[in-house]
C-alpha cells in the first residue's frame, strides 16, 4: 500500500510536466487546429528563461546586492520565465505560423518542426554544449506522511500544476477570449465577423500555451536539474500524445491525460524493467487511442473550411 | 447620402474573373435584393464587402470610409453584419453563446471580472443577457437560448445565425439565401421575420436570394447578377419582365 501510495506521489509530479505542456498544445492544435511541433523546444525555452532568472536572482543574492527570501526568487522566477517564454511563443506565431495562415496543413506542419531544430540549434550556437545546472531554488524538506515520502519541492508541483490546470479551464469558459477561441475550434472563418481578430486570439493561445510550457520547465529543473538543448524532444512529444488523448477543445482533457500518461508511465516502471517503460506505456495508450480515437472528452468533428 | 457605396469593383480569382464592374448604392434602412444563377459571383461580392476577399479593383465605401484593405474584424465593427449561405454556427456552443459572441467588441471586463465577478461583469452581463433575449424573441427561438445549437431544428438554427448578425447591431445587414434548404412554411416564416427585423431595427438590407417570391417580396430594388456582371436592376416588376433577366436567369420554371 505504501509502495502504491509513493508511486501515486511519483506519477502525479511526472504527469504535472505533461499535462502543463499539453495544454499549449492542446489549445493551439484546438484553436486554429494546428499542430504545433515547436512546442516542446518552447518548454525548452521556458526551462532556459527560468534558469537565467534564477541564476540571476540568486547571483545578486550571493552578492549581497538584493537578498529576497527564497520563496520570492521562485515566484519571481516562475513569473518572469512565463512573460518571456510566452513572448518567444508569440514570436513564433508572429512569424512562423500567422504568414501560412490557410496554407496547406502539412506546411504548418512543416513550421512547427523547422522552428523547433532552430530553436534547439539556436540554443546550442549560443549557449555552447555544456549542460547547465538549474539552480536549487528552495530548501528541500520532506515530509513523511503514512510511510510515504513527499518533498515541498513535490507538493509546490503538483498543487501548481493542477490550479494553472483549473484556472485556464475556467479562462476559456469565463472570459471573453475564451468563447472566441470556443468559437474558433468549431468554426474558424465566422468568428472575425463578430468583431473579433483572430490574429489576436492566435497571439494569446501562444502566449498562454508557452507561459504554461515554461512553468513545466522551471518544475522540471527543480525536479532534475540538468538542462539541454534537445530536453524539450521526447517529453514534447508525450505531451502532444497528451493533448491528442484529452481530445480536442478540452483543457481539463488535456490536463487529465498528461497526469494518467504520468501514471501509466510510472506505474509500468515500477512493475516491469525501466527500459521496457514507455514501450509498454504507449502500446497501452495505442489501444486507448483505438477505442477512443476522439480522445477522452473531444467530440467528433470534421475539418472546417478555413480561411 | 448612400450608407454604403461600391463604384467599379472588379475582382480575379487567378485569371478568372469573378466580379466585372460591379456598383451598387444603399441608403439607411434600404432593402436591397442581389438574385442570379449559380457561380454568378453573389456570395463573392459578400466576400469582398465583409473583407474576406480583398477586390483586385474599385472602390467599397461604408459610412463614408473606404473599407477595401480593412480586414474582416474590423469592416464587422463598423457595423457590416452577415449570415451564410451554407449557415456557419458553432457546434456544441449553446444559443446565447452565439449572441453573446457577437457582442465581443462591447464587452470590456477582463481576467479580475472573469473570475471575480466585479460588479462591471454583472452589469455587462445582464445588458448582454438583455438584448440577447430580445433579439433571440424577435426572431422567435427565445426559448432555445440555453441549448447547444446542433440539437435545434434546422429553421430554428437559420434564426440563431439571423441573431448572431443582429446582436453586431449592424447599419447594414447582409444576407446570404436566408431561406435555402427551407420547406415554403420556414420560408414565409423567414420573410416575416426578415420584415419585422426591418421595420423594428431599420437597418440597411442586402439580400442574396435563390427564389424569386422572396426577393420580390422584400427589396425595393434589385440587381440580377451574371457571370460576375450586373445584367438588370430595377423594381421587382422591372426585373421579372425584363427579357434579358428571363433569358439567363429565370428561364422557364420562373417565380418558385
Amino acid at each position: 500500500m505504501t509502495f502504491f501510495l509513493q508511486q501515486v506521489v511519483n506519477a502525479l509530479q511526472w504527469g504535472s510536466f505533461y499535462a502543463l505542456i499539453a495544454l499549449g498544445y492542446s489549445m493551439v492544435y484546438s484553436v486554429l487546429m494546428l499542430f504545433n511541433f515547436a512546442h516542446g523546444d518552447i518548454f525548452m525555452v521556458g526551462a532556459y528563461m527560468g534558469f537565467f532568472v534564477a541564476t540571476g536572482l540568486v547571483t545578486l543574492g550571493a552578492a549581497g546586492v538584493l537578498a529576497l527570501p527564497s520563496w520570492l526568487i521562485l515566484a519571481l522566477t516562475i513569473l518572469m520565465a512565463m512573460f518571456l517564454t510566452s513572448l518567444v511563443g508569440m514570436l513564433v506565431e508572429r512569424v512562423g505560423y500567422r504568414p501560412l495562415r490557410g496554407a496547406p496543413r502539412a506546411s504548418a506542419a512543416l513550421t512547427g518542426l523547422m522552428i523547433g531544430i532552430i530553436l534547439q540549434t539556436g540554443n546550442l550556437a549560443l549557449l555552447g554544449a555544456r549542460r547547465q545546472t538549474f539552480p536549487g531554488l528552495i530548501d528541500v524538506t520532506s515530509y513523511k506522511v503514512a510511510g510515504v515520502i513527499v518533498s515541498n519541492k513535490a507538493l509546490i508541483i503538483i498543487t501548481l500544476s493542477i490550479l494553472l490546470t483549473l484556472a485556464l479551464h475556467q479562462f476559456v469558459r469565463r472570459t471573453k477570449w475564451g468563447m472566441a477561441m470556443r468559437a474558433m475550434a468549431y468554426d474558424f472563418a465566422v468568428v472575425p465577423l463578430m468583431g473579433v481578430s483572430i490574429n489576436t486570439i492566435a497571439l494569446l493561445t501562444f502566449g498562454l500555451g508557452s507561459a504554461l510550457a515554461a512553468v513545466a520547465g522551471i518544475f522540471f529543473g527543480m525536479a532534475y536539474p540538468v538542462l539541454e538543448p534537445y530536453m524539450g524532444l521526447l517529453v514534447g512529444w508525450k505531451a502532444f500524445v497528451a493533448a491528442i488523448l484529452g481530445g480536442r477543445g478540452s483543457v481539463l482533457g488535456a490536463g487529465l491525460a498528461g497526469f494518467l500518461l504520468g501514471f501509466i508511465e510510472i506505474f509500468v516502471a515500477a512493475v516491469f524493467p525501466s527500459t521496457l517503460r514507455d514501450v509498454i506505456a504507449y502500446s497501452i495508450i495505442l489501444v486507448i487511442l483505438t477505442f477512443r480515437p476522439y480522445g477522452f472528452f473531444g467530440e467528433p468533428y470534421s475539418a472546417q473550411l478555413r480561411l | 447620402m448612400s450608407l454604403l457605396r461600391i463604384d467599379n469593383m472588379t475582382h480575379y480569382f487567378g485569371g478568372l474573373r469573378a466580379v466585372h464592374d460591379y456598383s451598387l448604392r444603399i441608403g439607411p434602412g434600404q432593402i436591397r435584393g442581389l438574385i442570379g444563377p449559380n457561380g454568378a459571383g453573389k456570395t463573392t461580392i459578400f466576400n469582398l464587402i465583409t473583407g474576406i476577399y480583398r477586390p483586385t479593383s474599385g472602390t467599397i465605401v461604408f459610412d463614408g470610409q473606404n473599407i477595401v484593405g480593412l480586414q474582416p474584424h474590423q469592416v464587422a465593427a463598423m457595423g457590416i453584419g452577415r449570415t451564410f449561405q451554407n449557415m456557419r454556427l458553432w457546434r456544441h456552443m449553446t444559443v446565447l453563446d452565439h449572441v453573446k459572441l457577437a457582442r465581443y467588441a462591447r464587452l470590456t471586463y477582463g481576467l479580475m471580472g472573469a473570475f471575480f465577478g466585479t460588479p462591471r461583469r454583472q452589469r455587462e452581463e445582464a445588458e448582454t443577457e438583455e438584448l440577447a433575449y430580445r433579439l433571440l424573441e424577435l426572431v422567435g427561438v427565445a426559448r432555445f437560448a440555453g441549448q447547444v445549437v446542433t440539437g435545434l431544428p434546422y429553421g430554428a438554427q437559420r434564426r440563431v445565425e439571423l441573431a448572431r448578425a443582429l446582436a453586431m447591431e449592424p447599419k447594414v445587414l447582409l444576407l446570404d439565401e436566408p431561406t435555402a434548404g427551407m420547406n415554403p412554411e420556414e420560408m414565409l416564416q423567414m420573410v416575416q421575420i426578415i420584415r419585422r427585423v426591418h421595420k423594428d431595427l431599420g437597418m440597411a438590407i442586402f439580400l442574396i436570394e435563390h427564389r424569386m417570391r422572396v426577393v420580390m417580396d422584400l427589396c425595393q430594388v434589385i440587381q440580377t447578377l451574371v457571370f460576375g456582371q450586373v445584367i438588370a436592376e430595377g423594381t421587382p416588376d422591372e426585373i421579372r419582365n425584363n427579357p434579358q433577366v428571363i433569358d439567363a436567369y429565370l428561364g422557364k420554371e420562373v417565380v418558385t
